[in-house]
């Protein structure tokens, strides 16, 4: 009983598709990874011209403003740990890495999840697809990185930016589609044109529901730039990396935490910012 | 209601069928099945079919009938927030089911303000930002806009509220910025869906009275809906009746409770609460305006003019009833010349006490054009009774 049934060439075929589209696109490709490549020295340059001190306290500041007391102090006691361990530099990295790949998914995800919201038939193409990037295993994407923008930060944007851009598209969608049927009715009664339904009612009604979406993408954003490290992506995930590859746990945990520390005031800082746009 | 009002909407032929073949449950309708039958056949839902009317130019018409006649799919028709199968719906030489989306756009805008049932107000706006919704889409300057909204916000007793957020507000409240968002767009017709029924018995009362104030002032050409007879009598100018998507009767209230169409008219009339006993007190209105017995002829004649009245009660100091006055008399005396209006007075107009019932006080109008004055024990005016207001309040009770 020996059926000769020939395997199906998927993964050759994925990689015909992604020889073409590196070889055709390089152009297109190589203008992005310069673009994003400025993008990060620009910012990472900035953050580092501060002095850390003046960074912490900027930090400090917005945490008391924007939430409270306790955060603040969690702020200042765990960015004050983070400089004295020696991760300062890679905390910037990283922050700088989150920041530009959140930026791009944001950008992305939000007209697309508009447009999710309007029209059904996008709708149902648009969710298998987000289904699909979601879950992959995160390190699959850091494969077709590596042919488009090569080793290094840009490659690790472009994967972060596929992997953390989902939340942001469904709560968008979910956001405007939450918008109560009778305040539509309203708005259309009165004539509005589709435009100004979308940016006069349905925009404001799903904003705390957008910035929900927009906390869990960079989530998302700070574990895939972690992971990221392993194709050169500079930051607190390189350190981890070394760590185990020298078989060092002591430093990797220490990377590991400040990660935390990160993680826990980002995670924060966006709540209480869309928290504090809910209650007006 | 005069015969000489303009007519403002036609409404002609116009049916509704929810589902997908609607060309198959109209042909059915037109065999002459009804509604239950086609959706046993079809598993089409007529929702209206073949309704006819007109609405008058600054008339009050509510369209009434319990859940499922299809009154609210009527009202979205005509600014086709639900788009009609087949009829016209013509406003002002413009067929409405006709209008291209641009065109369609510019006739809500121009034509229509809508009241909701459960307000469907804008949360993230304020009171003022809410009332200004319909004048910010169509471009009006900021300015203008402005004030227009505070003025209608006056006009529903809101002033001071317009930095208030809508869930600050109670219901009663809510609802009235509702109105003011529809009146302050400035449009022909106010279209009211169930507007009062998610209030209150007390505060529904009072804003029914105001619109009929309201409405009254601004000869606003409105059309409301409402599954409740009460609310239909007491300030309807004519009453639509629906049942399952089809009007039944089409008439002042006075018509409706005297001569019932057929059966299920009568059956609604007769639904209403006998239990209650009314007296005057409950259908009194505060008197508008009263000349005093030192009055000269002009000051009555433009009282009388300031409030469209053709007879003034006529108190003294104290406000004692002294008698009534009519317009053509005091016109006369002021002609002659006249400086006292004494020897003008009328003594033989009927007056009672707060607890009359209302049944002894219907024979009372007979023919007189004057409302009844009502006045406590020691003849002071404490209000009127029209002959409307006898007329609901014993609907209500079901007494005609």
């Amino acid at each position: 009983m020996d059926f000769d049934i020939p395997r199906i060439p998927l993964g050759d075929w994925i990689e015909g598709g992604l020889d073409f589209l590196t070889t055709e696109f390089s152009g297109v490709t190589r203008g992005i990874s310069r673009a994003t490549q400025g993008g990060i020295n620009l910012l990472n340059d900035g953050l580092m011209w501060l002095p850390e001190w003046a960074l912490i306290a900027i930090v400090v500041l917005l945490c008391w403003r924007l939430s409270g007391r306790r955060l603040a102090i969690g702020a200042l006691l765990g960015l004050a740990l983070i400089w004295n361990l020696g991760l300062w530099d890679p905390m910037i990295q990283t922050l700088t890495l989150v920041v530009i790949a959140t930026l791009v998914a944001v950008v992305i995800a939000i007209p697309l999840g508009i447009l999710a919201a309007i029209s059904d038939r996008f709708y149902r193409v648009i969710m298998p697809i987000l289904d699909f990037m979601q879950t992959m295993p995160a390190f699959v994407y850091l494969i077709p990185a590596i042919p488009f923008f090569g080793i290094g930060s840009v490659s690790g944007i472009f994967a972060t930016v596929i992997f953390s851009m989902p939340p942001a598209i469904r709560f968008t969608t979910l956001g405007i589609r939450q918008v109560p049927k009778d305040l539509i009715e309203a708005a259309d009664a009165f004539g509005s044109t589709r435009g100004q339904k979308l940016v006069k009612v349905q925009l404001p009604l799903s904003l705390p529901t957008l910035m929900g979406g927009i906390n869990q993408t960079i989530m998302l954003a700070l574990s895939m730039v972690v992971i990221a490290a392993m194709i050169g992506a500079n930051g607190l995930g390189s350190e981890v990396w070394r760590a185990i590859q020298r078989l060092r746990p002591g430093e990797g945990f220490e990377a590991g935490i400040a990660v935390v520390i990160m993680a826990m005031l980002l995670d924060r800082l966006t709540q209480s910012f869309s928290g504090r746009k809910k209650t007006r | 209601m005069t015969d000489t009002q303009q007519t403002k909407i036609q409404v002609r032929n116009l049916s509704k069928v929810f589902g997908g073949d609607t060309k198959k449950a109209l042909e059915l309708r037109d065999e002459g099945l009804k509604r239950t039958q086609i959706f046993e056949k079809t598993g089409q839902t007529l929702g209206l079919s073949n309704i006819n009317f007109d609405v008058r130019e600054g008339e009050l018409l509510v369209i009434m009938g319990l859940s499922g006649s299809g009154k609210s799919t009527l009202i979205r028709c005509l600014n086709r927030l639900i788009e009609p199968t087949e009829g016209d719906i013509i406003i002002e030489g413009e067929n409405i089911p006709q209008l291209n989306d641009k065109a369609l756009l510019h006739c809500r805008r121009r034509h229509f303000s809508m009241v909701f049932q459960n307000f469907a107000l804008f949360p993230h706006r304020s009171v003022q930002m809410n009332a200004e919704y319909g004048l910010e889409i169509r471009g009006i300057p900021k300015a203008e806009r402005a004030a227009k909204a505070k003025n209608a916000l006056r006009q529903v007793g809101l002033e001071g509220w317009e930095n208030a957020y809508p869930s600050q507000l109670s219901g009663g409240m809510q609802q009235r910025v509702g109105l003011a968002r529809a009146l302050a767009n400035d449009s022909s017709v106010l279209l009211m869906d169930e507007a009062f029924s998610a209030l209150d018995p007390l505060i529904r009362r009072d804003m029914q009275q105001e619109l009929i104030e309201l409405q009254h002032r601004m000869k606003k050409t409105t059309i409301f809906i409402t599954h409740d007879l009460d609310e239909a009598l007491n300030i309807g100018d004519r009453i639509i009746l629906l049942r399952d998507g089809e009007i039944v009767q089409i008439g002042t209230p006075e018509e409706i409770l005297t001569r019932p169409a057929d059966d299920y008219v009568a059956r609604f009339t007769e639904g209403v609460d006998k239990s209650r006993v009314v007296t005057s007190r409950r259908a009194m209105r505060p008197v508008r305006a009263t000349a005093r017995d030192d009055d000269g002829p002009r000051t009555v004649i433009h009282k009388m003019g300031e409030n469209s009245l053709d007879s003034i009660y006529v108190v003294d100091r104290e406000r004692k009833l002294l008698g009534i006055v009519e317009v053509e008399q005091v016109e006369a005396a002021a002609k002659a010349g006249k400086e006292s209006i004494r020897d003008l007075i009328a003594t033989d107009f009927p007056s009672v006490g707060p607890d009359e019932p209302l049944s002894s006080l219907y024979s009372m109008f007979n023919g007189k054009s004057y409302p009844i004055a009502v006045v406590d024990d020691d003849r002071r005016l404490l209000g009127v009774v029209v002959k409307g207001a006898v007329l609901e309040q014993l609907a209500e009770a079901g007494e005609v």
